[in-house]
């Protein structure tokens, strides 16, 4: 099933690209498994996702820890802490 | 009320409409964010610029979720958040937010929560310029983790007896004590 993982701020610039359409390959069910397997896409990746602790997720758009079960999204976020106000 | 916005909005005129054609609002409270100059922790040079990215749709679910959790909290009579994004100079409004009510405290109880919740939960990113063109992304602090923090427990920070109001009758203050 094809979901949509879109980047903001930072994260956004160093995947290079603001959204993609992604086939989640089987064995990926939570936002861990999926950022675990973006870093294998390459290098751009590998470094947006250096430090996980620091990428925050929502699903559907609400927040969500990394331990979310993502099957049934259609859409995943991922960015860095907010700084609006 | 949730507006999420580039263009500037008009701080009176909002006041203003809040408690148009109310007679039971006895109290209401404006907070204006303004972007500084200067970038605040003596690194990076002056701020010419600061551009503000937003999650459209999710920024707008954040902010009216805030705000329901603002009126489950407190009697208010009305609300309002407006948040800008896009590029803004020095000096230039950033967040509007307002809070009514028919007594002071649940107004400056709110206005005071509605930030510090926005501050955490709103999908809004800063990046600031200098006036060379530099751009660094602002990081999340620590200290607005910890504002948020603290009105955990579903009570107000001032209600010191637990009853969820804070308030004593009139405009006399009840026990509890105010930040």
């Amino acid at each position: 099933m094809t979901i949509k993982v879109r980047y903001f701020a930072w994260v956004r610039e160093q995947t290079g690209l603001p959204e993609e359409d992604v086939a989640l390959p089987d064995g990926v069910a939570t936002v861990s498994d999926l950022i675990v397997w973006l870093k294998t896409r390459g290098p751009e990746f590998e470094a947006a996702f250096a430090k996980p602790d620091v990428i925050r997720a929502a699903v559907d758009q609400a927040h969500v820890k990394h331990d979310a079960r993502i099957t049934a999204a259609r859409e995943i976020a991922f960015f860095p802490p907010v700084t609006g106000g | 009320m949730i507006r999420v916005q580039e263009n500037d909005f008009d701080i009176a005129a909002e006041v203003q409409a809040i408690a148009r054609g109310r007679t039971d609002i006895g109290a209401v409270v404006t907070f204006t964010g303004i972007v500084r100059g200067d970038a605040g922790d003596g690194e990076t040079g002056a701020v010419a610029a600061m551009t503000l990215e937003h999650y459209p749709g999710m920024t707008e679910r954040e902010l009216e979720r805030v705000e329901a959790e603002a009126w489950a909290r407190w009697p208010l009579s009305g609300s309002t958040i407006i948040h800008r994004t896009g590029t803004l100079g020095p000096g230039e409004n950033i967040v509007l937010v307002i809070t009514a009510s028919q007594h002071r405290h649940a107004a400056f109880e709110a206005a005071s929560f509605l930030m510090d919740y926005l501050k955490t939960a709103a999908p809004f990113w800063k990046k600031e310029s200098d006036a060379a063109g530099h751009g660094q992304w602002v990081d999340a602090r620590e200290s607005d983790d910890a504002a948020a923090g603290r009105w955990r427990g579903g009570r107000s920070a001032g209600d010191g007896d637990g009853d969820g109001d804070g308030d004593g009758e009139g405009e006399g203050e009840g026990g509890g004590s105010d930040d």
